[in-house]
Parts: structure tokens; C-alpha cells; sequence
């Protein structure tokens, strides 16, 4: 039987009208996405006191070069959807207390690019917003420190460990325009959790969550594979990655070079990254940078962004428990 | 797909870590600190009053100084990365453990911040260093009181 629930489909053609994409200085210069990305800063902090607050400042700079690209100020916006991986989301908190835009905190942990994205698609469905902003951003040291070891503690990663990118991207979310990419439709995905529990290999326990919400979206939405240019899962890193490809061709789907990975590629072939890259501003800014700026080239017509994220917590981890993760779709469409 | 078929599969694609060349880069690592301590302690007994007795303490806190410095500059986590256990174990381990929690919490101040954190992950080190010291030595007092060995 086919899932229909969770499925989402917007007839009224939201468009993504622009993105602001910001990265740290070490993605800038080591990531292939750097190109792509509308700021970079020579420091991880921004220039500010404290990690948090450059992670704030990211965001907020996607904010406005996003607005700023539709020639609009904070004050035209109607909402903001945004969140991040710190405890209590408080960068998109502070975030959002600078741009003062009316505001919903989201948490799908590494999800979250895509999350907020269908819920400004939703609301611009519904009428209620003629322009919202909608994205995610991490940033490295104030990540690992809330979910690992303190920064410069030493200890040996395994291959399968991936690495918190810095970066934010956000997008402007309107009514139908001519000449933008449409958010077509999308699928909410169903946690699931495969009883993995080592926390250095979140791609292997986010692979099946990413695979569920594709098979779902494929057979609700009534697409194949075949009609897609791309389909781009967040960050599962190249295990999860490889995990995800050998779970799609269990079920015999013929995915040849449509499917790309944001963490697996995010810094290129450089070794010292390991598995890759994570982090909600991972999938955001990839998205937001070179899909996006390719879909408006027309280079890219028809794609399906499928971000994962692990839903864990360095308690739950701790006292045992396993890692649930949830795999949110939407599908992007350039006429 | 079941989980326990899955846990198969990525038991199957996750690459297994190098046990051999993980041994042999933690016993060069520890070995090569070894190697500088032993040197530090050469140069307090050869141009200072002390015995190979004593020498260890200021050998301890010079150790301490250079993991300080290696922590600092953000090579110690390098060395880390290629030695494991290696640079682990050793002394310059501890240091790096108490050193790199303190530089994470500077931000939220010194005394709930450097002082409250600098022990976390260090405090469990001590507590069982000094418990197993504890069983250690009750084990050698029930030994001596029976006789069958000497202090």
C-alpha cells in the first residue's frame, strides 16, 4: 500500500526568489561550495566574543543578503523560520531578536534547511505570508562543543566521524513569480531509528531515514527517478552516503549519478574531514548556493533535496539510548 | 528492512579502524613523548640537585607545560589524531584534557566556566587513578601482613 501521509503539495507555486549563503573562513577555503557562497568571514567567530555569537551573525548576514537580493528590508518580511543544533536554538533566537522579523524557532536538527522551507512554502500556500524567510546554519566550535569533546581535546576520529560545517543559508520564500525555482511539493518524513548508537556515525543511522522519506516521496508524489536531475540528500557523509545508495538499490531503483550527498562532498577530497560534513548550515548552504544558483542558470530543471538529521542529544546518547533520525523532502522545480 | 538486517549491512559497508596501524602509530607517539620526558628528567638530574628519584615531578609539570603549549597552538589534537592512545595515555594526555576543557569554557568565565569545567573530563581520571591506587595498595598491606611479601 502506498504511504499518502505526510505528503505535501503546494498548487499555488511558492517560489524561492533569492538565498543568502554565508560560510566560515575554513569552508571558504576548502570546500567547493565556498565558490557559491554569497560571504565568507576571515574568522570563525565573526569578529564577536564568543563562538554563539558568530553563529548568530552568519545567520543574520544570510538573512539580509537574502532580503537584500529582492531589494526588501526586515520590515517587509512577514515571518522567519529558521533553527540550529545549539541548546535551546539560541543563535536563531538571537537572530531573530536582531532582524526583528515574527519568528518560529524549528528543530529537525540537521533537517531544518528543508523543514523550514516547506513550512514557508505552507504558509504562502495558505495566503498568510507574501514574503518569509526560511533556513539553518551551524557553525563548528559551538557545535562539537555542545554534542563532543571540547575542541582541541585530542582524540582519535574514526572515518566514520564527519566534521560540523560552518555556514548558514536561508531563502526568501513568495507567492509565484516568473523566473524562480517553484516549490512543487514535498514529504514530511517518519522518524526511524535502527537501534544505532554510536554517535560518530550518524550517517549510517540517518541512511535509512533519508531512504524512507525518498521511497515515500517518490511512490505518494507518483514520480520516478528518472524524472529528477538531481536528488541531494544533506549530510550523510560518504558511509551514510553509501548506505543510502546500497538501500536504494535493494529496492531496485536505477540511481546512477542523480544522487550527490552535501556532506560527502562539502570538503572535497581533503582528507582531514573524514566522512565529511554535518551540520544544519551543511545541506542549507549547499542548497541554497550551487543547486540553487544552478537551477536559475537552467542547468538544472527538476530536483529533490532529502536533508536528514539525527535527533539525539549527548544525554540520550549517554544514558544509552539510540539515535532516531527523521528525513524531511521537498522537491524544487525550474519551468 | 528489519534492524537487525540493517545493522548487518552497515556493520558490512562501515569500514573497520586499522587495529595494526592504530597499535603501531599509538606506540611510536607514546613512545617519541616517553622519549622527550626521559630527556627532560636526564636534564634536571644533569644540571640540577636532583635524583632519578625527584626528578620526576618537575618532569610531570615541564611534560604539562609543552602538552599546554601543543593544546594551545592546536597541534595536540594532531598529534591525536595520528597517535590515539599514544598521546593519550601519557601524562601530556591529562594535560590536554584539563588544558583544552578549560580554554572551551573560558567564555562562560572563570569561576563557573575554566573552574566548574576544567576537570570534566579529567575528573573521572583522577577518581579512578586514586580508587585503583587505593586497591593496589590494599592488596600489597593484605600481602605484607600475611607475609608473603615485604615492603
Amino acid at each position: 500500500m502506498v504511504e499518502k501521509r505526510g505528503l505535501l503539495t503546494f498548487n499555488s507555486k511558492p517560489v524561492i526568489a533569492s538565498t543568502g549563503v554565508t560560510m566560515g573562513p575554513l569552508e571558504m577555503k576548502k570546500s567547493p561550495f565556498g565558490k557559491y557562497a554569497d560571504k565568507g568571514y576571515d574568522d570563525e567567530r565573526c569578529g564577536l566574543k564568543t563562538n554563539e555569537q558568530g553563529h548568530a551573525k552568519m545567520m543574520e548576514d544570510a538573512c539580509m543578503i537574502a532580503l537584500s537580493k529582492v531589494d526588501k528590508t526586515p520590515s517587509d518580511a512577514d515571518f522567519v523560520l529558521m533553527g540550529d543544533l545549539v541548546n535551546e536554538m539560541t543563535p536563531s533566537n538571537f537572530c531573530a531578536s536582531t532582524i526583528g522579523i515574527p519568528f518560529v524557532g524549528l528543530f529537525s536538527a540537521c533537517a531544518t534547511s528543508i523543514s523550514s522551507l516547506l513550512t514557508a512554502a505552507l504558509l504562502t500556500e495558505a495566503g498568510m505570508s507574501k514574503l518569509s524567510l526560511a533556513g539553518s546554519s551551524s557553525q563548528h566550535n559551538a557545535i562539537e562543543r555542545q554534542f563532543r569533546y571540547p575542541l582541541q581535546y585530542g582524540s582519535q576520529k574514526a572515518a566514520t566521524a564527519q566534521w560540523t560545517a560552518s555556514a548558514a543559508g536561508v531563502a526568501t520564500v513568495i507567492p509565484y513569480i516568473e523566473g524562480a525555482p517553484v516549490i512543487t511539493c514535498g514529504t514530511i518524513g517518519i522518524v526511524q531509528d535502527m537501534g544505532l548508537t554510536d554517535p560518530l556515525n550518524m550517517g549510517a543511522a540517518m541512511a535509512p531515514a533519508a531512504a524512507d522519506t525518498f521511497k515515500r516521496h517518490l511512490e505518494g508524489h507518483g514520480t520516478t527517478l528518472e524524472d529528477y536531475d538531481l536528488v541531494m540528500t544533506g549530510d550523510l557523509g560518504k558511509i551514510g552516503f553509501e548506505l543510502f545508495r546500497t538501500l536504494l538499490d535493494q529496492w531496485e531503483y536505477n540511481t546512477g549519478n542523480t544522487l550527490r550527498d552535501a556532506g560527502a562532498e562539502f570538503y572535497g577530497k581533503h582528507p582531514e574531514f573524514l566522512a565529511g560534513a554535518s551540520g544544519s548550515g551543511c545541506s542549507a548552504s549547499a542548497y541554497l548556493s550551487e543547486v540553487y544558483d544552478k537551477m536559475l542558470a537552467g542547468q538544472l530543471k527538476r530536483v529533490l533535496l532529502i536533508a536528514t538529521g539525527s535527533l539525539m542529544s549527548p544525554l540520550s546518547y549517554q544514558q544509552g539510548d539510540t539515535i532516531p533520525c527523521i528525513a524531511h523532502a521537498v522537491e524544487i522545480q525550474m519551468k | 528492512m528489519n534492524e537487525k538486517k540493517y545493522q548487518q549491512l552497515e556493520q558490512q559497508i562501515t569500514p573497520k579502524p586499522p587495529y595494526v596501524k592504530n597499535c603501531l602509530t599509538a606506540f611510536l607517539t607514546g613512545g617519541a613523548i616517553c622519549l622527550v620526558g626521559q630527556f627532560v628528567a636526564l636534564f634536571y638530574i644533569t644540571f640540577f640537585d636532583f635524583t632519578e628519584r625527584t626528578a620526576s615531578n618537575p618532569t610531570v609539570a615541564t611534560m604539562i607545560f609543552l602538552a599546554m603549549l601543543l593544546t594551545g597552538f592546536g597541534y595536540y589534537k594532531k598529534i591525536a589524531q595520528f597517535g590515539g592512545a599514544g598521546s593519550a595515555v601519557p601524562i601530556t594526555g591529562f594535560g590536554n584534557a584539563v588544558i583544552s576543557s578549560a580554554i572551551e569554557h573560558k567564555s562562560e568565565g572563570y569561576v563557573l566556566g575554566v573552574g566548574g569545567n576544567m576537570f570534566k573530563l579529567a575528573g573521572s581520571v583522577i577518581l579512578f587513578g586514586v580508587f585503583s591506587a587505593f586497591v593496589v595498595a590494599l592488596i600489597k598491606a593484605i600481602l605484607v601482613g600475611l607475609g608473603v611479601v615485604s615492603w
